[in-house]
């Protein structure tokens, strides 16, 4: 969901770059407090991986494709701040470099991919961990939901802009019912991959999984010594 | 357990087979964005971006004639720009805990 030049007025495009530049400026200070210097090369990896998987478009009905925002896979892995700045460099590659969503919607991209899909998919995705026990089982459902709701989501907030600065006259109640409609299928696609992503990572370097060291804390309770060894090393 | 270092050069060659080779595979139906505006009748006013006219514009690469080549490189290049970008970010912002703990204390540059 690249919005391209042309959809919203001048106004709305400028409110919504004035939203994001907000976001990504709280988002280079919240991040300070989640990188180090073993999570800020997850955070480059994440980032491209994330701009790969979205040139992956998967078919879903009536002629239609879709393709991962990520926006939930990349704060569970990397922590929600990183990943404001992850997708803003994602969204801008592909905006400047690739024409892939214009140059005036660059603020509406980063608004409704970076900011609207990461705060609601971490958002149920925390919410859902709260509640859920604390397991691969629990962590991986809490993630898929949270990832599934992050794409209808990003979808409705584009129809509330275009509600309010659409350059066209159309029935806005149609547009929703489309959009969202659309995009529940999408997200099907978002919370499929974003759960076999985590769930491979887990699976490997579990405790690269920003969002699941409640898991590594809880196995970390009784150490052992060959493991705390290999850790010293991983940790240079 | 692999160590990080490794971990993070074998996800990147994921990612490079991914926009590199996996992408020509990906659908060319329009994305649910675009599908929606078509259908609701307002998909004409999109207008072309300014970076239109990009030599990687679309995800090919100018002047390359096989699409599934130029796609790929596209897709590469890409990947390694987002990759030395957002990992260049990061790493400008991380907290810097050996900095402090190699430097020597403050007092002791002073004299």
């Amino acid at each position: 969901m690249h919005v391209p030049d042309g959809f919203l007025d001048a106004t709305t495009s400028t409110g919504t770059a004035v939203v994001a530049a907000a976001g990504v400026a709280l988002a280079l200070r919240g991040a300070r407090r989640e990188l180090d210097e073993r999570t800020a090369p997850m955070a480059g990896l994440t980032a491209a991986f994330v701009f790969a998987v979205q040139m992956m478009n998967f078919p879903v009905a009536f002629g239609t494709s879709g393709h991962l925002m990520g926006g939930a896979l990349t704060a569970i892995l990397v922590g929600p701040w990183t990943a404001v700045l992850c997708l803003t460099v994602v969204l801008m590659v592909q905006a400047l470099v690739f024409a892939d969503g214009g140059l005036t919607a660059l603020g509406t991209n980063v608004t409704l991919i970076g900011l609207v899909a990461i705060a609601v998919g971490y958002g149920v995705f925390r919410a859902l961990r709260a509640v859920l026990p604390a397991t691969r089982t629990g962590l991986l459902t809490s993630a898929g939901v949270g990832a599934f709701l992050s794409v209808p989501a990003a979808a409705l907030v584009f129809v509330l802009l275009f509600g309010l600065g659409g350059v066209a006259d159309v029935a806005l109640g149609s547009v929703g019912i489309a959009m969202v409609g659309v995009h529940l299928l999408i997200g099907l696609g978002e919370a499929v991959i974003t759960v076999a992503v985590l769930g491979a990572v887990l699976t490997v370097r579990p405790d690269l999984v920003r969002g699941a060291r409640h898991l590594q804390r809880a196995r970390t309770l009784a150490p052992r010594p060959d493991l705390a060894g290999a850790t010293a090393v991983d940790a240079r | 357990m692999t160590r990080t270092r490794t971990f993070v050069l074998i996800g990147v060659v994921v990612a490079l087979l991914i926009a590199g080779v996996g992408s020509w595979y990906a659908s060319s139906a329009p994305d649910g964005l675009e599908a929606t505006a078509e259908e609701q009748g307002f998909g004409s006013t999109a207008r072309d971006s300014a970076a239109a006219e990009s030599p990687l514009a679309d995800y090919a690469v100018a002047g390359i004639g096989d699409d599934r080549l130029s796609g790929g490189l596209a897709g590469v290049v890409g990947v390694l720009l987002v990759l030395a970008l957002a990992g260049g970010l990061t790493l400008l912002v991380r907290r810097r805990p050996t900095e402090d703990a190699t430097a020597p204390p403050a007092d002791a540059r002073q004299h």
